[in-house]
């Protein structure tokens, strides 16, 4: 019989012995098949790009505060369109090379938003450049650190061409004759957050959230009966990042909602096509990036109704089926 | 009256109301009738009135009786006064001055034979003590002659990891007061993510570690009844273990990581210097053990040579790479992360309570075989629970729910431990309040069994639903490193140090050093508990993300400041232990003890 008491030799080797079986069965068993996951057919590998960005990723340690997987419960449905799966991650959690290991991209603090779909939800370079100079430029409230080391700050008269101008507010840069310019890190990290997007499984994306309070889930059903969306809460989540809370967007990167013309011109057509289509007519601000594929014709409606009507504007609501008629145009055009 | 008289008159114009709705009339359960209940009621209040009208009549009666009473009793006295004599009231007046004037001696119960100790029971006389204002702590009364060579050891384990504790608490305190002013600083080395992992390597491999394996040294020799095995092994594993945290934070400040997973940080060939210390460190410990003068292994050579093992396991299963891509790192990752905690920390932070609790109580430990029990259900039951950290995470459902129900079982080692903890302070709780040792013991006793069970607790899907990635999570892992390591970390060097260099710390440092760090540690806890419960039930509800930062912020402003008391805190012990250790290679033992292969344990 083992005497642990006396026997110093047998406590150390069942202490250990039994700590490396169930080691091997509770991690390195579930870990090696884990590791036997192949990636979804539509799932894009990083480029040589994305991959610079995932390591600046990894050193300025983003996971700190940023998680990226879509838990399957009906809270994380704001992420992603559904639960990330164990394929989601078969390029970016690759060894980085000799010396770290595969990235924890998952993360374990939501500090920041889950950047999971970020690539879709804020897919405009001018908006992530900013942010990163300094978050504070974009979103009032943020408590993100400023990055001002992946920026430099350049003689207007030496631009190169292809250098990448940040458009800062003048309240945070203000020094005559000089620009901020993104760095290498800076554009590689933001081709990384673009290429974020949850890839579509083959025959659609299932929905299978684990519900969430009854409550919400009652009154999501009945706003869905009433066919009234919340254009504030819509543009709240998809329109604020860049045009602001109050619709005053910020001089030199995103324009004003107040007052614009195109918001508040009677005939909403050309609003609806900057929106569906995106806009890219002045140098004086950032581009805006299309947003017909992810919203609906009643999401786009219910926003642009907000915005027509909120801040001082003053022009009349936009129904869906206009929507519908300008994405028909569209359509067509591109058709032709 | 006046409220029955109100009831009375609703019912009358009510019950007719309701009788008349009655549309069909039988007598099958005539008693649930309103009209039959309507009646009941009525005549109960009629009832009622006259019983508390009879009971305030009675009261009345009664007291005029004793009016009366007291009245004649009156009476009588003023008519005893007035039959006494002069003489007699004048006796009465001088005893009643004398009794007013009379002041104590000061010699009562000694009485006026001169003080001596003719049986050598008295053994110290304090006349002149330390501060008049606050309750006078026992003085250490033992001192144990060590060898010189483990006392430097362990005074430099220690010295060496409570610079890494101010440091990392100076780090972490920065960190937290970042949240409320993001743009405090626009150096690339002390961003956010860089500095955040800095924090929490110094005080896990720097701060607690060392002072663990310093304390340690102690314990083995002391309960082997033998020499350390090997004194530049010790020396070497100091220099490797220091060397680690200092390229590790150098490495991470300049944005060198691993891949971020929490502490795992290190990249692998400055781990490789901590693991090596930790071998060399294992090798020691076991071979003193090995060579022990008693028969027997004490309970915390178990816990302290399993946890040198499990962790140097755990090191490299957490390095290699072969099962690490994908999701395999995910695996490895709640693995690693909980098992450091649970197999390094917890593990030989109880190992050391089983040394020297009993010894500051002078007693032994309450139940041996219970320390058997939970270490054996510790190793069982904490290996298995990692994955609780990626509840709802793409990570297989049956790894989850094997981590969720493992969760619920270690109440099975934490009850086994802290009972054993209390059970032994049973009978010696008027010590703690006259001891400066036993109030850290306690609150980490306490923080062990409620920091442990709120872990499991919060391992349920439920909980999780509602806390995970929110602040609570930072809350938890404080509640713990802090309340239970670093609590049982400050009682054990109180405990040991005074007793190897014959120098105590002042009491009112001591208590300021206990209490600050108590109430910041509460402030911190309850304010990120709170915050994150409020922040989880945002997100549930749907809210745009940055609500719930802006909720969070006063909730980060208590945060920074429960943390700027327990930096303050780490100063004071830090002073402390500079006070205990100042000159001690030139310190005589107060008491000369017997030589320490004579003194059995």
């Amino acid at each position: 019989m083992l005497n642990f008491h006396k026997e110093h030799k047998n406590l150390v080797l069942t202490a250990g012995g039994v700590f490396i079986a169930l080691s091997i069965l509770i991690a390195i068993v579930p870990a090696f098949q884990m590791q036997g996951t192949e990636p979804i057919p539509d799932e894009k590998p990083l480029t040589a790009e994305e991959r610079e960005g995932l390591h600046v990723y990894v050193s300025e340690n983003c996971m700190a505060c940023h998680t990226q997987q879509v838990r399957n419960i009906e809270m994380d449905n704001v992420w992603g369109s559904r639960p990330s799966i164990p394929s989601d991650y078969f390029y970016s959690k690759k060894r980085m090379d000799v010396w770290r290991q595969s990235p924890s991209v998952l993360g374990s603090e939501r500090t920041g938003p889950d950047l999971t779909n970020i690539g879709i939800r804020q897919p405009s370079e001018d908006w992530h450049l900013l942010h990163l100079y300094n978050p504070r430029a974009v979103v009032s409230a943020s408590v993100m650190p400023s990055y001002p080391w992946l920026f430099r700050e350049v003689d207007s008269a030496s631009l190169k061409k292809y250098d990448k101008v940040v458009a800062v507010p003048k309240e945070l840069f203000n020094k005559p004759g000089k620009k901020i310019v993104a760095s290498y890190d800076a554009l590689r990290l933001v081709d990384y957050l673009k290429y974020l997007k949850q890839t579509e499984l083959p025959g659609g994306n299932v929905n299978d959230f684990i519900p969430a309070l009854k409550k919400i889930q009652a009154e999501r059903s009945e706003s869905q009966q009433a066919g009234g969306l919340d254009g504030a809460k819509l543009y709240s989540q998809v329109c604020a990042a860049c045009h602001q809370d109050g619709g005053k967007g910020i001089v030199g990167a995103f324009p004003s909602l107040v007052g614009s013309a195109i918001v508040n011109n009677a005939d909403a057509e050309k609003l609806i096509r900057v929106v569906i289509q995106g806009y890219d007519a002045r140098t004086d601000y950032g581009v805006m990036p299309p947003f017909g594929d992810q919203l609906t014709d009643e999401e786009i409606a219910a926003i642009l109704t907000h915005e027509r009507s909120s801040w001082g504007n003053d022009a009349a609501p936009v129904t869906a089926d206009d929507v519908a008629k300008v994405r028909q145009y569209v359509e067509m055009e591109l058709n032709k | 009256m006046k409220k029955g008289k109100i009831f009375i008159l609703l019912f009358s114009v009510i019950l007719p109301n309701i009788l008349n709705a009655q549309e069909k009339i039988n007598t099958d359960n005539w008693l649930s009738s309103p009209g039959i209940i309507g009646t009941f009621v009525l005549i109960a209040i009629v009832m009622i009135i006259a019983i508390v009208i009879l009971f305030v009549k009675l009261n009345g009666y009664i007291d005029s009786m004793k009016r009366r009473q007291i009245n004649s009793q009156k009476l009588a006295f003023d008519d005893e006064l007035i039959a006494l004599d002069d003489a007699d009231i004048d006796a009465i007046l001088e005893k009643r001055k004398a009794a007013l004037k009379y002041k104590l001696g000061g010699n009562e119960l000694s009485g006026h034979a001169l003080a001596s100790d003719d049986k050598g029971l008295i053994q110290r006389i304090e006349n002149d003590p330390n501060n008049a204002y606050f309750d006078e702590k026992k003085k250490t009364s033992l001192s144990l002659e060590t060898p010189l060579e483990l006392k430097k050891i362990i005074i430099y384990y220690i010295g060496a990891a409570i610079l890494w504790l101010v440091l990392g608490t100076l780090i972490g305190q920065y960190l937290g007061m970042k949240f409320v002013w993001p743009e405090m600083d626009h150096q690339s080395w002390l961003s956010f993510g860089r500095l955040r992992p800095v924090h929490t390597n110094m005080v896990f491999w720097g701060w607690s570690s060392l002072a663990m394996i310093g304390l340690g040294y102690f314990v083995i020799a002391r309960t082997s009844n033998t020499k350390i095995y090997n004194y530049t092994w010790a020396w070497t594993a100091w220099g490797l273990i220091n060397t680690t945290i200092v390229l590790g934070s150098l490495s991470l400040m300049a944005g060198i990581n691993n891949g971020g997973g929490e502490y795992r940080e290190y990249i692998w060939p400055i781990m490789l210097l901590f693991a090596i210390g930790l071998v060399m460190t294992f090798i020691n410990f076991y071979k003193t053990v090995a060579t022990r003068k008693i028969s027997e292994i004490y309970i915390s050579n178990w816990f302290i040579l399993a946890s040198l093992i499990w962790t140097i396991v755990l090191a490299i299963i957490g390095y290699l790479p072969f099962y690490q891509d994908g999701l395999g790192e995910t695996v490895i990752q709640g693995y690693y992360m909980h098992q450091g905690v649970g197999m390094w920390f917890m593990t030989f932070t109880l190992g050391l309570v089983y040394y020297y609790l009993p010894s500051a109580l002078n007693k032994p430990i309450y139940s041996y075989s219970l320390g058997v029990l939970a270490f054996w259900t510790q190793m069982l039951f904490y290996t298995m629970i990692g994955t609780h950290h990626f509840v709802f995470s793409p990570l297989p459902w049956w790894l989850q729910t094997i981590a969720i129900v493992f969760s619920a079982g270690m109440v099975i080692p934490v009850v086994a431990g802290s009972t054993n903890f209390l059970m032994t302070m049973k009978g010696s709780w008027n010590h703690i309040s006259k001891s400066y040792v036993l109030p850290f013991f306690l609150v980490g006793t306490v923080f062990y069994f409620v920091g442990s069970m709120q872990g499991s607790v919060q391992a349920f899907r439920f909980t999780n639903f509602v806390w995970h990635f929110t602040d609570f999570n930072v809350a938890h892992s404080h509640m713990t490193m802090y309340g239970i390591i670093a609590f049982f970390l400050w009682a054990c060097i109180y405990a040991i140090l005074p007793k190897l260099t014959g120098r105590e710390p002042s009491q009112v440092l001591v208590g300021g050093h206990f209490w600050l760090a108590f109430i910041g540690l509460f402030a911190y806890m309850i304010s990120l508990m709170a915050g994150g419960t409020y922040k989880g039930l945002s997100w549930i509800e749907g809210n745009a993300f940055i609500e719930s930062v802006i909720l969070m912020k006063p909730y980060w402003v208590w945060r920074a400041v429960g943390g700027s008391l327990m930096f303050v805190s780490h100063l004071i012990f830090a002073y402390n232990f500079y006070y205990m250790v100042k000159g001690y290679a030139n310190m005589k033992p107060s008491v000369s003890a017997k030589k320490i292969e004579e003194i059995t344990v």
